[in-house]
Formats: structure tokens, C-alpha cells, sequence
């Protein structure tokens, strides 16, 4: 633990001394945040002559709803399309971090030195993913705490406030959101691995984005429904993936390559 | 302490990994205990190849080694925890300062007493009162030392050192060979790669003239008779051609040149042999001005290797 403790600790001091990664890692949670709250806040203006209306809510979803007014539903209908935003922050977040970390290392000539040590791939590569994973599921969770905080003073029905603060969110900030952080980063971790540029390594990395992109777009067409069934079959797979991709990582970290066939 | 036995390296490159490059071959050495060992050929011999398989980085494709009675391959990172390392280049975190750096390393090497060690080293190689300063501001000579520090942190007996002086000042340069020696003294095993020859004859004990495979391992000086034997020149105010033919006639002289006003005299032994050369020049008449050795440079040692073993630069 000690080996995979300090290579966070190298990660975090070199990584916050960038105030480009600080804000890159505030800006886009602050705005993911703030534009659901707008249309909410938007919304709870129009709730009164939407109640009844349902007619755009797909039918599959409306069992979400009960207990709900039509407006009702149809705010958190469209807030799920939101809570994907919430799902990307501990995707998006870390992959610059996690691209960056082992081709960067490559470039100023320090993995040698690194890899000189008694540290094993395995605690390497897991110091680098949690380097990076840890502070984008901070944020995730911070970001949708004040989210939370926020809704009462914007209006929102104590109703779309406990469906929120529900299982569905809960299950996709706090369990689906952490998986998928850790899928964005080992792959980044691995494209890092592999190429010889840092802008390189990022470009490919944010190819991740890609599932999510295809979830928000599929719900919008009305071909998936979000809801706790969903979330628990996303957890079941996103976990297989995580472990597949974890030990796929480790095994294709050729120290040697690395080494000798970057440049 | 160092042990290699035909340990070789071939890389496979291009595509489908058809293209084989040799770059070490059958490397058999054994570097004592103490010593100061000196790697020395052109740029691409495999120097640096050499360092990192027997550091346990890269995998050799033949042969085998034991570094601190450790086999290489099966015991690799107990290898890397008794060695220390200095890369050819410092590659250290600039952002971070002096001493985060050597604290990161001290850890990874499970120091005990991590900040008791970084101020040791850094103070020992006059650091300390820059220690707060990120490494990115450091002068090249600054980064060297503090590299050097980096691989003593976990007081490894044996060090590996990849060109320490390229690219220094003569001053930073001096320092950090007036360190090695230091080294030497504390009883470290050091492995030393490098083309500086000047460098190598000062500090190493012996040295072993590579390229691909190993052309010549032995002290500096059993190099230079091994080539060039070993010759007195005798300064005189005048030569007369016949004290030459004089000396040519003593059994232990084995060739006499006479240049100018100076007889350079190729002996087996100068010290045995020394004190009766002087004595007949002396009864002969001679003024005998100044004796001395003529020390070949370990630069032409080690061309001259070079050239023996069709190793040398095409002009």
C-alpha cells in the first residue's frame, strides 16, 4: 500500500500544481450543475400547465412516476437526460489525468527512474488509476450534493426532489459513475501505454465517452428507460468490465517495450 | 557482486518483429566487490542495455546474471531494491521540489527514515538549501546531483551509473567524480558506463572495452603494456647515437628509439631495470636531464582495442 499511496501522492502534487487541471477539473461540474438546475428552475414555471401532460414521456417510464403529477413526471423524465451528465463527470474528468500520466512520464524521461524502483506494475498502474479516479468521483459526489442543496431553493416539488435523492440516482452517482471512472481511466491508462504523444494519448482516450453519448441518445429516442433495473444490470456489467480491464492492463503493461519503443 | 555469463540482447524491430539487432552479446564479466568498474564504448554498443538488464528492466534473450547474489530474471525486484540507478538522462518531477522528489524515491524504496535520508543526501551534495526550489529550476550540474542522490537514497551496494558527467561543466563535472570517488571509499560497487576516458582512467579499477561484446576487460595500466608496453624516455643535454646501440645491448631492453636529444627505452620492468639504464648512460657520459615514463592516454588504449577487433569508426 505504501508503493501505491505514494505514487497518488507524486500524481496529486504534480497534477495540482496545474491550475489548467483545476480548472478544467471545477469548470465542467460547476456547469454540468448549474444547467440542470437552470431548466428545473425554468420548468417549475411551466409545471402548472403541464399537469395532466404525459403525452411525451415514454410509457415504460411512467411507472417511475407514481405518485407524481404529469409536470412531475415529466421533470424527472428530463432530468435523467441530466443525471448522464452527472454520469460523464468521473468519465471525462480523469481521462486528461490518466492519458497524460504514463506517456508524460515517458516524454520527461522519469519512468525510467520509476520503473528502477521496487514498485510492481500492478501497484503502479492501480496508484495511477485512484490518482485519477478519486478526484473526479470527488467531484461527481460534491457536484450533486449541491445539486441536492440547491433543488429546494428553486422551487422543486418535495415529489422530483425524492425521486432524485431516489435509487436511480443514487445507484448512477454513487456505484455507476465510480465503474465507469475506473473503465475511462484503465483505458486511458492503457492508450497511454501505448502511444508516444500526451495530445495523442488524450484524443484517443476520450473515445470512452462514446457508451455514455450512445445511453443519452438511445433514452432520448425512447429505446432504453433509466431506471433501477437499468442501473443494477449497468453495475453487474460495468463491474465485469472493470475487473476484465484492470487485469487486461496489468498484463499489457510491457515494462520492456515501454521502455525501449517509445520513441 | 556482478556476475554475467554470455548474457546477450537481441531487439526485434519493424513489422511483424522480422528485423533482429544484436546489442549485447555473450557479455560474461565479474565486477568485485568495492570496485569501481568502468563500462566503456562508442555510442550504441549496448552500454545502456547492458545497465538496464542487469537493473532488472529489460529481459536478456541468452545468458544469465547474479547482481548481489540475486539471479537476474527470477529475482528481479529484490535486485532493483539493492541497486541503485542513475539514468542516463535525470528525468526527474520539475514541478516538485528537491526534496519531494528524493521523498517520493525514498519511499518507493521503503526507506525507513525517509526524511532523515533526503536531508543526508541533499546535504551531502550541497543541496539542502535549495531543497524547498522545484527541480525545474535547477541547473543541469543541480539535476545530476540530485539524480545521484535519488539512487543512493536506500544505500544500495551497488550502483549503476549511465554516463554521470555528460553534459556537465568542468566544475559540476569534478564534483561529481570527486562524489564516485567518495563512493569508492565508503566500499560501494559501482558499475560505470561511460565515453569519457579521461574519466574512466581516474576513477575506475578496472575497465572493460565494449562494443556489442566485450573487447578487453583489465586495469587501465595492464591495458596499456598489454599494448603498448612500457616505456621510459631519458631527457638528455646531448645524444650521442652510440649509447643507443649501447643500451640495445642489455638484456632486459627490449627496443631503443633515439629522438632529438631524448632515447626512449621500452622495458619490462623500469622499476628493476631503471637504476642500471642510468648507471651506463652516467659511465658513458651522459647528462642525463630528466627521466620519465611515456604513459599512453587511455584514449589511444582504447581506439587502438577498437581498431584491433574491426570495432573502430569507418573515416
Amino acid at each position: 500500500m505504501r508503493h501505491i499511496r505514494t505514487i497518488i501522492d507524486k500524481e496529486w502534487a504534480e497534477v495540482f500544481k496545474n491550475r489548467m487541471v483545476i480548472f478544467t477539473i471545477s469548470f465542467m461540474p460547476l456547469i454540468f450543475t448549474i444547467l440542470p438546475l437552470v431548466m428545473l428552475s425554468v420548468m417549475g414555471e411551466a409545471v402548472g400547465d403541464m399537469n395532466g401532460s404525459t403525452a411525451d414521456v415514454p410509457e415504460a417510464f411512467l411507472a417511475s412516476c407514481s405518485g407524481l403529477s404529469g409536470g412531475e413526471c415529466m421533470q424527472i423524465y428530463l432530468m435523467n437526460q441530466f443525471m448522464l451528465l452527472f454520469m460523464m463527470m468521473p468519465v471525462i474528468i480523469p481521462i486528461t489525468i490518466a492519458a497524460y500520466s504514463i506517456v508524460g512520464e515517458k516524454t520527461t524521461r522519469s519512468l525510467e527512474p520509476l520503473l528502477a524502483t521496487p514498485i510492481t506494475t500492478v501497484e503502479l498502474l492501480a496508484g495511477k488509476s485512484l490518482a485519477a479516479a478519486i478526484p473526479a468521483i470527488v467531484t461527481t459526489w460534491a457536484a450533486f450534493g449541491l445539486f441536492l442543496l440547491a433543488l429546494p431553493l428553486i422551487g422543486v416539488s418535495a415529489g422530483v426532489r425524492a425521486y432524485i435523492a431516489g435509487p436511480t440516482w443514487l445507484l448512477a452517482i454513487l456505484v455507476v459513475g465510480p465503474l465507469m471512472s475506473i473503465v475511462a481511466v484503465n483505458f486511458a491508462l492503457y492508450v497511454s501505454s501505448r502511444v508516444n504523444d500526451p495530445r495523442v494519448a488524450e484524443q484517443v482516450s476520450t473515445v470512452v465517452i462514446i457508451p455514455i453519448m450512445a445511453v443519452l441518445f438511445a433514452q432520448l429516442a425512447g429505446l432504453i428507460i433509466i431506471n433501477v433495473t437499468f442501473m443494477i444490470i449497468a453495475i453487474v456489467v460495468l463491474a465485469a468490465v472493470d475487473v476484465g480491464m484492470v487485469f487486461l492492463g496489468a498484463s499489457i503493461f510491457e515494462r520492456e517495450t515501454i521502455l525501449t519503443r517509445w520513441k | 557482486m556482478i556476475i554475467t555469463q554470455d548474457l546477450g540482447k537481441v531487439f526485434k524491430i519493424g513489422k511483424k518483429e522480422k528485423t533482429e539487432i544484436k546489442a549485447v552479446e555473450g557479455l560474461s564479466l565479474a565486477v568485485r566487490e568495492g570496485e569501481v568498474f568502468g563500462f566503456l564504448g562508442p555510442n550504441g554498443a549496448g552500454k545502456t542495455t547492458t545497465v538496464r538488464m542487469l537493473a532488472g528492466l529489460i529481459e536478456p534473450t541468452s545468458g544469465s546474471a547474479t547482481i548481489n547474489n540475486l539471479v537476474l530474471g527470477k529475482e528481479n525486484s529484490a535486485i532493483r531494491r539493492s541497486i541503485g540507478i542513475l539514468t542516463e538522462t535525470p528525468g526527474m518531477y520539475e514541478r516538485l521540489s528537491a526534496e519531494k522528489n528524493l521523498a517520493i524515491f525514498a519511499n518507493l524504496y521503503d526507506v525507513t527514515d525517509v526524511p532523515g535520508q533526503v536531508r543526508k543526501y541533499l546535504q551531502m551534495l550541497g543541496l539542502w538549501e535549495r531543497r524547498a526550489d522545484p527541480v525545474g529550476s535547477f541547473s543541469k550540474g543541480m539535476r545530476q546531483k540530485l539524480a545521484i542522490a535519488r539512487a543512493l537514497l536506500h544505500d544500495p551496494k551497488v550502483l549503476f551509473l549511465d554516463e554521470p558527467t555528460s553534459g556537465l561543466d568542468p566544475e559540476a563535472a569534478k564534483m561529481v567524480r570527486e562524489f564516485i570517488e567518495s563512493l569508492r571509499a565508503l566500499g560501494r560497487t559501482i558499475f560505470m558506463c561511460t565515453h569519457n576516458l579521461d574519466e574512466a582512467d581516474r576513477l575506475c579499477d578496472r575497465i572493460a572495452i565494449f562494443k556489442q561484446k566485450v573487447i578487453a576487460v583489465d586495469t587501465p595500466a595492464a591495458l596499456r603494456q598489454q599494448l603498448f608496453g612500457r616505456k621510459i624516455v631519458v631527457h638528455l643535454a646531448v645524444l650521442q647515437p652510440e649509447w643507443a646501440d649501447m643500451l640495445r645491448g642489455l638484456p632486459f631492453v627490449q627496443a631503443v628509439e633515439a629522438l632529438e636529444n631524448k632515447l626512449v627505452i621500452s622495458l619490462a620492468n623500469p622499476e628493476q631495470d631503471n637504476p642500471e639504464i642510468v648507471r651506463q648512460l652516467v659511465e658513458a657520459g651522459a647528462a642525463i636531464r630528466f627521466i620519465g615514463e611515456l604513459r599512453h592516454s587511455l584514449e589511444q588504449v582504447y581506439l587502438e582495442m577498437l581498431h584491433q577487433n574491426g570495432q573502430g569508426r569507418q573515416a
